[in-house]
C-alpha cells in the first residue's frame, strides 16, 4: 500500500474543496437551516408545533446534512471525473491500486460529511435555542454511529457516482435522495409512523432512517428512538453492501 | 537503464462500444454460443505480438480504429486485454500495475487535465502521487512549465486552456515523474506545423536522455521523420515491422503507380506484368496498381501497352518510395480511408 500517493490524493481533494469553500458552506447549510428556522422557529413559535419538536428535528437535520454532504461530495466530482474528459485518469495512473482511489474518495466524503454533521449542531442550536435539549450520555455510542453516518454516505455517493451518468444527476435527486430524505424519519421519529404500520415496515429498508434514529437516540436520548444495537447493526450492514458496490462499479468505470 | 516492453498475444475484444479514446476497431457480427441473439462485438486486438527496444522512438501505424490506442491503453494498464500479455520492463503490466505505473508516462489522445486545479497544480500534485518530495516536485513543475511555455499561465485553471497549451501540459505532466517509458497517443493531432515541429524535438530530447518513447500516429511524414522503427497495424493486427528505410524498401520496386483505364482486360493486366522493372500489378475493375522500379520513364510503355490491348490510359499517379505506399501495398486500402 503506498500512502504516499493515498495522501497526495487526499491533499489533491482538500485543495479543490478549499477552492470550492464558500459555494460548498452554501450547499451544505442554508436548506437544513432554512428547515431548522421554519419548523424549529416559525411553526413552533407560532404554536402549530409543540416545544419538544425542536429536539427531535435536530437530529433529523444533522443526519441529512450529513447523507447529503457525503454523497454530494463523493458522486459529483466522480460523475464528473468519469465522463468524457476522464479527469480521473492521472489519478488512475498514480502508482497505487486502482481501488485505493475509490477509498480515498471515500475517506475524502467522510471528512466533509464529519465537519457537516459537527457544525450543523452549533447552528442550529443558534437558531433554535431556547429549548433544545441535547445530551449525549453515551459519547463512545454516538461517535461510533457518527462515523458510521459519515462513511454510509460516502460509500452511498462512490455507489451512485459510478452507476449514474451525467445526464441522470436530475433523475437521482428525484428517485433517490427526496425519497430517502422524506421516508427517512429525518422530520420525525420512526414511532410516529406506527399508524401506517405497512410504510412503518417498508422505510426500514432506507438507511437514512437507522442515521436519524441513531443520532437520535444518542443526542436526544429522551425522545422515542429505534434501538441503537439496531441501529448499529444496519448502519455496518449497509456500510458494507455499499462499500463493496462502489468499488465494484468504481473498477467497471475505471478499465476498460 | 533504458526499460523496453513488449507483447504477446495481444487480443481485445469490446462488448459494447469502446472507448472513445480506444478508436474503434471493426465491428463484427459473433454468434454468442448458447443463445440465439447476435451479439455485437468490436475486435479491437487480434493476437498483436510486439517489441521495443529499450531506448528507442516506436512508432505504432495505422488507420483510426486500427488498435493502437486500445494498444497503449493495455500497456498503460488501462485496458485488460482479453487475453496474451504485456510487459514494461520485466514487469507483467496486469499484475504489478504499481510498479508498472512508476516507470511509465502517458500523453492521452485527448487531454485530460483535472479542470479544478491550476496548472502548476496540475503538475506539483502530479509529483506527489509519485511520491516526489515537496521541494524536488515544485523545482521540477517550474523547469517543465518554464520548457513548455506555460509559466505566465501557471496559476490560471486549465479550463480556458487552447487545446495546443493543453496538449503540451499533458506532456510536462507525463514527464513530470521522469519516467523511463513515454506514450504519446496521437501526440500531434490537431497541432499547427509548427507546434508540430517543437512537439518533435521535444520527443527527441526525452529520447536522447535514455528514455523509450511509443507514439501512435495515422501521418506518415510523422513516424519516417521520428521513429526508430515502426509498427504498421491494422484490425488490431500487425501488418509489418522494421525501420522507416527497411519498411519502404520492402515496397516491390519503390516506386507505386496508381493507373486508371477505359477498361481493365486480362490481356492487358498480363502485358503490364512483363514490361520491364514492373514487380506487381494489383489490378481492380477500372485500374490498376503497379509497384516498379522505376516511375516516370514506365508511362510511355503502359500508355502504348494500353493502346495495343484497345484501352486508353485515363490517369496516372506515381508516388515514390513512402510508407503510405507500403500501408496500401499490404491493405489494398489507403492510411486515410
Amino acid at each position: 500500500m503506498n500512502w504516499k500517493t493515498f495522501f497526495a490524493m487526499l491533499a489533491r481533494d482538500a485543495q479543490v474543496a478549499r477552492r470550492n469553500a464558500v459555494q460548498l458552506l452554501f450547499q451544505t447549510f442554508l436548506q437544513p437551516l432554512l428547515f431548522v428556522f421554519i419548523f424549529g422557529k416559525v411553526m413552533v413559535g407560532s404554536g402549530y408545533m409543540p416545544a419538544m419538536y425542536k429536539s427531535l428535528l435536530l437530529p433529523g437535520i444533522m443526519a441529512i446534512s450529513m447523507v447529503f454532504t457525503g454523497i454530494w461530495a463523493v458522486a459529483m466530482p466522480l460523475i464528473a471525473e468519469f465522463q468524457w474528459t476522464r479527469e480521473i485518469e492521472d489519478r488512475l495512473l498514480a502508482p497505487i491500486d486502482i481501488r485505493w482511489i475509490a477509498v480515498e474518495k471515500v475517506v475524502a466524503g467522510m471528512i466533509q460529511a464529519l465537519v457537516a454533521g459537527l457544525m450543523v449542531i452549533p447552528l442550529a442550536w443558534l437558531v433554535l435555542r431556547p429549548g433544545v435539549e441535547i445530551s449525549v450520555s453515551e459519547p463512545l455510542v454516538f461517535v461510533a454511529i457518527v462515523l458510521l453516518v459519515a462513511a454510509f454516505s460516502a460509500c452511498g455517493g462512490l455507489a451512485l457516482g459510478c452507476s449514474m451518468d451525467q445526464q441522470h444527476i436530475g433523475l437521482m435527486f428525484s428517485m433517490v435522495i427526496t425519497p430517502m430524505i422524506f421516508f427517512g424519519c429525518t422530520y420525525y421519529p420512526w414511532s410516529a409512523l406506527k399508524t401506517f404500520p405497512i410504510l412503518q415496515k417498508v422505510v426500514l429498508v432506507n438507511p437514512l432512517v437507522y442515521a436519524s434514529e441513531g443520532l437520535r437516540g444518542t443526542l436526544v436520548p429522551q425522545s422515542p428512538h429505534l434501538s441503537l444495537v439496531a441501529v448499529l447493526v444496519a448502519l455496518v450492514g449497509f456500510d458494507a453492501l455499499l462499500l463493496m458496490v462502489g468499488l465494484r462499479q468504481f473498477d467497471k468505470k475505471a478499465v476498460t | 537503464m533504458a526499460v523496453g516492453l513488449r507483447t504477446q498475444d495481444l487480443r481485445k475484444v469490446y462488448n459494447s462500444a469502446p472507448p472513445l479514446a480506444a478508436g474503434g476497431g471493426f465491428v463484427q457480427r459473433a454468434d454468442a454460443r448458447g443463445s440465439k441473439q447476435t451479439k455485437t462485438q468490436v475486435i479491437a486486438l487480434d493476437g498483436l505480438s510486439l517489441e521495443v527496444h529499450p531506448g528507442e522512438i516506436f512508432g505504432l501505424l495505422g488507420p483510426n480504429g486500427a488498435g493502437k490506442s486500445t494498444t497503449v491503453g493495455v500497456l498503460t494498464t488501462r485496458v485488460r486485454s482479453t487475453s496474451g500479455q504485456a510487459w514494461i520492463g520485466q514487469h507483467d503490466v496486469w499484475n504489478e500495475q504499481a510498479a508498472v505505473k512508476y516507470l511509465i508516462g502517458v500523453v492521452p489522445q485527448r487531454p485530460n487535465l483535472d479542470f479544478a486545479l491550476t496548472a502548476r497544480e496540475i503538475l506539483v500534485f502530479h509529483g506527489a502521487y509519485f511520491g516526489l518530495g515537496s521541494k524536488i516536485r515544485n523545482e521540477r513543475a517550474d523547469e517543465l512549465l518554464e520548457k513548455f511555455k506555460l509559466t505566465d499561465r501557471a496559476n490560471q485553471m486549465v479550463r480556458g486552456f487552447s487545446g495546443g497549451m493543453m496538449q503540451r501540459l499533458s506532456i510536462a505532466r507525463a514527464m513530470m515523474h521522469d519516467p523511463q517509458v513515454l506514450f504519446l497517443d496521437e501526440p500531434s493531432a490537431g497541432l499547427d506545423p509548427q507546434t508540430r515541429i517543437l512537439l518533435w524535438e521535444i520527443i527527441r530530447e526525452y529520447n536522447r536522455a535514455g528514455k523509450t518513447i511509443l507514439l501512435t500516429t495515422h501521418y506518415m511524414e510523422e513516424a519516417d521523420a521520428l521513429c526508430n522503427r515502426i509498427a504498421i497495424v491494422d484490425h488490431g493486427r500487425m501488418i509489418a515491422t522494421g525501420t522507416p528505410a527497411e519498411l519502404k524498401s520492402s515496397i516491390p520496386g519503390g516506386y507505386l503507380l496508381r493507373l486508371r483505364f477505359a477498361g481493365v482486360t486480362p490481356a492487358l493486366v498480363e502485358k503490364l506484368q512483363s514490361l520491364a522493372g514492373v514487380r506487381e500489378v494489383h489490378a481492380s475493375d477500372s485500374g490498376a496498381d503497379v509497384y516498379a522500379d522505376r516511375g516516370g520513364s514506365l508511362i510511355a510503355e503502359i500508355a502504348s501497352v494500353a493502346a495495343a490491348t484497345g484501352t486508353e490510359l485515363s490517369d496516372v499517379h506515381i508516388s515514390e518510395p513512402s510508407l503510405e505506399n507500403l500501408f496500401l501495398h499490404h491493405t489494398g486500402r489507403s492510411l486515410r480511408d
